[in-house]
């Protein structure tokens, strides 16, 4: 019997709580229940939003009593164990430059790595993308090898560029836009995470990535592409992960 | 010539909200939308327009801008100002109009928004609306990720908005004098997502207590000060998903209510989260107002929430038409209180 909590957000979302930790089982479940509440297409859901450790799903109150809506979140629940998620395999080319790599010294530092090595730990994990957040397209990609592990900056920057790597506990994000940061930046990504002009984001939730260092010099002619809009990226493989 | 508004002063914050673009959260896209989507359908009802139009929504202090097209209307719903209607560019004074009603203007002339009272927010539409592109279906200004309304961001001076029509219709003007704006007694909260996080002693507490809406409020989230609630379990949780009106508590245990703006997942425990149907009086509530929260169901905010359509539906029933005797707008701005300084501006 699964263990969950179905909480209201006001009059027109309910949480649904798998649980109060970041992990990959309470993930498979969220993203799984997403997926298949999405998939029953329910007149009254508006939109669904997984996180880590729970799924908001956000209703029209006056098409769908939040009883019945509880009854078929629950019915969905109950056949959770023989459903499976399914995201996409991304290949995504960083550059750990320390032109770009900010962090990275401080980083080998208080890790007592060299950089080489932390760059090989950052590189070298499949990353499972738990949720998108905080900015449009920003995946929020776990885990960071454990001893990458570092509590975020005590004062934040007012102000990081889009596309930057950067790492904090045992997540990894790319942040699509520039924004005010508090995380560790080891690194930039060339490819455009989220389209403004589509209101397209490349990285879903359930998708898996690995980041695939690459030199300077290709980093700028990926970027150029880029800039000229014709830099295209197709997923390597196809994701299905199912609930334990 | 592209039919147009320039922007002489873009006033405190002024930026183009419609209803918001929702579907997208999971993509981490805010919905964003009008902080008082009553006054947003008022001012697009007044100009004739369907009432989720995109309008300029006005935070504080009105803009100033001139109109760049052969003649245009525009109305004004919300918290009430002195809405000056210059001749052009260089006149010393003009006409004075207040808000909750349409005017028809043309080229050359320069519309002067003054400071907002009883309010914190006024949307000025435009008949047939802004020639901006969606955004994800929606021309709602998000200033965080940066799209929608007009280049993603608040109104600066110089920048000129197009408009869908070159003229505005032939047609009376019209006003709304008996839309209820006034701020409810306690706004009414649904208990949770997390009151797990406080005990049954603090949130007692919490809906027993006056709060101020501090000055750090924003688009985001309307700071409160007053009675600090403290948590049981710390105030950092793992990070979930947020719903527009959610209060949530951090640290320093002063909480804060997440409007149109807030980002689509934070870490901080939600005490409650105010009603849908609250929530377009919570949005217009300036800085310094007072406020508190009373608990009530999910079945009592499903009928508010019923009851705030039905409100939404008769706003068109409310227009009449404008006599314009001089006389009785006159009275109108005394009865607000207005004109004071600026009597003679207006003769």
């Amino acid at each position: 019997m699964l263990d969950y909590r179905v909480l209201p957000a006001g009059d027109t979302a309910l949480v649904i709580e798998f649980g109060d930790r970041i992990d990959r089982e309470l993930s498979t479940l969220v993203l799984s229940l997403a997926q298949a509440l999405d998939a029953e297409r329910i007149e009254g859901v508006v939109e669904t939003v997984p996180t880590f450790r729970s799924l908001m799903v956000h209703y029209e109150p006056l098409v769908l009593a939040a009883s019945s809506l509880i009854a078929r979140i629950d019915a969905q629940v109950q056949k959770l164990g023989s459903s499976e998620i399914l995201g996409h395999v991304w290949h995504l080319p960083v550059c750990y430059d320390p032109r770009f790599a900010i962090d990275l010294d401080e980083v080998a530092k208080r890790t007592s790595l060299s950089t080489q090595q932390v760059v090989e730990r950052h590189s070298g994990p499949i990353y499972h993308v738990y949720m998108l957040g905080f900015l449009p397209g920003q995946a929020y990609m776990g885990e960071v090898a454990a001893e990458l592990a570092l509590d975020r900056l005590e004062t934040p920057r007012t102000k990081i560029p889009a596309g930057s790597l950067a790492i904090a506990s045992r997540m990894s994000c790319v942040f699509p836009l520039e924004t005010p940061c508090g995380w560790h930046v080891i690194g930039r990504c060339p490819v455009p995470l989220w389209d403004p002009a589509l209101g397209t984001s490349l990285l879903a939730p359930a998708d898996q990535v690995r980041f695939v260092p690459v030199s300077m010099r290709e980093y700028e002619t990926l970027a150029a592409r880029a800039s000229q809009g014709v830099l295209r990226i197709e997923p390597v493989s196809e994701f299905v992960g199912a609930v334990a | 010539m592209t039919p147009a508004l320039r922007i002489i002063s873009p006033g405190l914050s002024t930026t183009i909200q419609d209803v918001g673009r929702s579907g997208f959260q999971r993509l981490g896209v805010s919905v964003s939308g009008a902080l008082d989507p009553v006054s947003l359908h008022a001012a697009n009802a007044l100009a004739g327009n369907p009432g989720n139009t995109g309008a300029l929504e006005a935070l504080y202090v009105g803009p100033t801008f001139a109109i760049d097209t052969d003649d245009t209307r525009l109305a004004f719903a919300g918290a009430d100002a002195v809405i000056e209607i210059l001749h052009n560019a260089d006149a010393r004074g003009g006409e004075i109009i207040p808000t909750m009603q349409s005017v028809r203007v043309r080229r050359g002339q320069v519309i002067r928004v003054g400071s907002l009272k009883n309010g914190a927010t006024l949307y000025i539409a435009v008949e047939g609306g802004f020639a901006v592109a969606p955004a994800l279906g929606s021309v709602s200004t998000d200033s965080r990720g940066k799209m929608g309304g007009w280049q993603g961001r608040p109104l600066v001076e110089g920048d000129i908005i197009p408009l869908r029509r070159a003229t505005a219709t032939e047609r009376d003007e019209y006003r709304i004098d008996d839309l209820d704006l006034a701020a409810p007694r306690r706004f009414r909260a649904v208990l949770g997502p997390q009151n797990d996080n406080f005990s049954d002693q603090e949130i007692e507490r919490f809906f027993a207590s006056e709060y101020t809406v501090s000055a750090g409020s924003n688009r985001m989230g309307m700071r409160l000060e007053g009675q600090a609630i403290r948590h049981v379990r710390g105030f950092n949780i793992v990070s979930d998903a947020i719903a527009t009106g959610s209060i949530q508590v951090p640290g320093s245990g002063q909480p804060i209510v997440l409007l149109a703006d807030h980002q689509t997942t934070g870490g901080y425990p939600k005490i409650a989260t105010v009603i849908s149907a609250d929530l377009p009086a919570l949005g217009r509530l300036p800085i310094g107002s007072r406020v508190s929260f009373a608990p009530i169901t999910v079945e009592e905010a499903a009928a508010a929430r019923r009851e705030l359509c039905a409100t939404v539906d008769g706003i068109a029933g409310k227009m009449v038409r404008l006599a314009t005797p001089a006389a009785a707008v006159a009275a109108r701005l005394l009865e607000c209180n207005l004109i004071s300084g600026v009597q003679d501006a207006a003769a």
